[in-house]
């Protein structure tokens, strides 16, 4: 009989974010015992006490880096990981956290924090891939479970995951989902946002909030002016874009451009 | 005389008709209100059926209003084509799964039951058959809509209102349905009681229609029909000159218009989307956690995205411009050389559902007019 085959060992880690992402993979009840199965969880705060040591095949990136420590530490994760995969808008765009990026972060921290002199943080909060070289980006806010085990699925045969770069117009389309933006004069950001979360929001009567990041090829600005159109003003406009992905280029760029 | 074959079904006898289309063993789909449009779902009984609605429409802008009787046909088409059911969105082709040292592949197995159509309009009746063109003739034929075109029962509607966005006049695909029913309704909304004026278009409708208590429609009824027809036929949304539009886009390929039009377009798909005869797919792979599993599916797919052209090193039409024009000269010129008709019947679902209004006829309108200048 043949030797087993050495499982990949696969770590999740952590920098700033809510942990909602990770939490997702914990979701999979369905999955979690196969993923156990398919994969050697070496490392996984949320779920054991795994330490770190050795090197890692598959390495789950959750959160962006908004301190000097996580900076190193990203560093040290890269040099132990044979792939690299971002989860989630912290990780991909830098999160809700680089709101921080369009203000002064010392006068944030005034304000928030009773003891400020207490708080080491970076004046930005930025992607992982700004720090260090990412194999694949997994968007959304939280990212969708079923999306994550795709994405496992692929690693563990080598292949591409399939996880489409077009606009959530299209799921909604493929579902069957009326468009509320068109039926009900609802604004959504489903046509600038990338596909993933299976058109969650509208499907329920909710424009889209963007949670996935932009599509591939996004017009922003024509999506304004229609947005602008509906009666959003321009302080809505500035904001509709700012949420967790603000600091993704195309929303970013876009949420300069309104609000004064 | 072809006129007289012509019936009359009350509503109950309408109603007889979808219960006598399930007793013999047909999924009936048909229109009814969900989110607040009227959509192709399965109906039970005319109840379903959007009674007393209507729709306003116009470039992105589609609602629902009450119409002030009880029309059960009185509106234009919705998001939805009959596409959904004759080629759907998502449909898994086959899967495979280990057995020993062995591999199982397993083939999707075809749907149970064959179709009826409730409801189907004169436009969609030709996009039907252009689809049928595109998917079945030539050397490869698909099997999947082969199978779910096969045996389909369909009961036309000679559409009583024209939409906000309808030219189907223009493309000489409505609003009277031509051919390719099996029987064709004219709803006389103003008569008490619900009137259907039937044509036959079928052997199979003829014997549906024999077992369904129907009287002959007098001569009033047939000509009251023809009337709303031709009042349909005159208050189309939209209009665009057809006869030479394949030589002026393709003689135009580099018209600044196709700028202008990419600024607006937000190469989300939505239009290809909801076209009755866009017929374009992408093939997608699945493999299982525990590698014992793999599978093939299908899904719609855009010449909008950037996948769609992507071939070794980058998508072909990266532009917005690119790709807007592709759509456009497709159903409108290419079409003509690849399968024999246009690709568009006029229906107005690309105007009506484009979230930004881009309206394909205002478009052909800007070339041809810049030519005139
Ligand atoms: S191109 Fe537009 S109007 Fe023409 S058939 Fe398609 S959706 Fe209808
Ligand atoms: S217009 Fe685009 S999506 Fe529609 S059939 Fe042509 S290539 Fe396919
Ligand atoms: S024309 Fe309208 S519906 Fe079509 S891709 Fe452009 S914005 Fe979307």
């Amino acid at each position: 009989m043949a030797a087993e085959k050495p499982r990949p060992r696969l770590a999740v880690w952590k920098f700033a974010s809510c942990d909602g992402c990770q939490l997702s993979l914990l979701d999979c009840e369905d999955e979690l015992l196969a993923v156990a199965d398919a994969v050697d969880i070496a490392y996984f705060q949320e779920a054991t006490r795994g330490t770190i040591s050795g090197r890692y095949d598959l390495s789950l990136v959750e959160g962006s880096i908004t301190t000097a420590h996580d900076a190193e530490r990203i560093q040290e994760v890269r040099r132990r990981s044979r792939k690299l995969v971002t989860i989630g808008a912290c990780a991909t765009a830098g999160g809700i956290q680089a709101l921080r990026n369009f203000a002064d972060v010392q006068e944030y921290a005034s304000v928030v924090y009773a003891r400020p002199d207490y708080i080491r943080t970076l004046a930005t909060s930025t992607p992982i891939a700004d720090h260090v070289p990412v194999d694949f980006a997994l968007r959304g806010c939280p990212i969708n479970k079923r999306q994550l085990v795709e994405v496992l699925a692929a690693f563990l045969v080598g292949r591409r995951p399939v996880t489409p770069p077009h606009g959530v117009c299209i799921e909604c389309k493929l579902k069957g989902a009326v468009c509320v933006m068109v039926a009900h004069g609802t604004p959504c950001l489903g046509p600038v946002t990338h596909a993933g979360c299976g058109a969650l929001c509208p499907s329920y009567d909710r424009g889209c909030y963007g949670c996935y990041g932009p599509k591939e090829t996004p017009n922003a600005l024509s999506l304004s002016a229609w947005l602008a159109a509906l009666g959003m003003d321009e302080r809505a406009l500035q904001r509709v874009y700012r949420s967790f992905n603000a600091d993704a280029e195309p929303f970013r760029k876009e949420s300069e451009r309104h609000g004064g | 005389m072809e006129t007289a074959t012509r019936r009359i079904l009350t509503s109950e006898g309408l109603d007889g008709l979808l219960a006598a289309l399930k007793r013999r063993g047909y999924r009936t789909v048909g229109p009814t209100v969900r989110d607040q449009a009227i959509v192709y779902d399965d109906i039970g009984s005319i109840a379903d059926l959007p009674g007393g609605w209507t729709d306003e429409q116009d470039g992105g802008h589609y609602r629902l209003v009450r119409r002030g009787d009880a029309a059960l046909f009185g509106y234009a088409v919705g998001p939805h084509s009959w596409k959904k059911f004759l080629h759907p969105p998502t449909l898994r082709l086959w899967r495979a799964a280990r057995d020993g040292d062995a591999v199982q592949v397993v083939a999707e197995a075809p749907p149970e039951q064959p179709f009826a159509f409730i409801g189907v309009r004169g436009c969609e009746l030709r996009a039907i058959e252009i689809q049928d063109r595109v998917l079945l003739a030539g050397q490869h034929a698909d099997t999947p809509y082969r199978e779910r075109r096969r045996g389909a029962f369909i009961v036309a509607v000679n559409c009583a209102k024209a939409g906000g966005t309808c030219f189907c006049t223009s493309m000489n695909a409505g609003p009277k349905a031509a051919a390719g029913f099996d029987l064709a309704l004219t709803e006389l909304a103003d008569r008490p009681g619900g009137v259907f004026v039937v044509e036959i278009g079928s052997e199979a409708g003829r014997l549906m229609l024999a077992d369904l208590p129907q009287r002959a429609a007098t001569e009033g009824e047939i000509a009251a029909a023809e009337g709303v027809v031709e009042r349909t036929a005159a208050a189309m949304g939209r209009a665009m000159r057809s006869d030479d539009v394949r030589e002026l886009l393709l003689r135009n390929l580099d018209h600044p218009r196709w700028d202008a039009v990419a600024e607006r377009c937000l190469t989300c798909g939505n239009c290809t989307m909801v076209c009755p005869t866009c017929f374009c797919t992408s093939v997608e792979e699945s493999s299982d956690l525990a590698g014992g599993e793999t599978g093939r599916s299908r899904r719609w797919d855009s010449c909008f995205t950037m996948d769609f052209s992507y071939i070794h090193g980058g998508a072909v039409r990266a532009s917005a411009r690119s790709r807007y024009r592709q759509w456009m000269t497709h159903k409108l010129a290419t079409w003509f050389d690849q399968f024999g008709s246009s690709g568009c019947v006029g229906c107005g679902r690309c105007i009506t559902w484009c979230p930004v209004g881009i309206d394909i006829t205002e478009e052909v309108r800007a070339i041809r007019d810049s030519e005139q200048r």
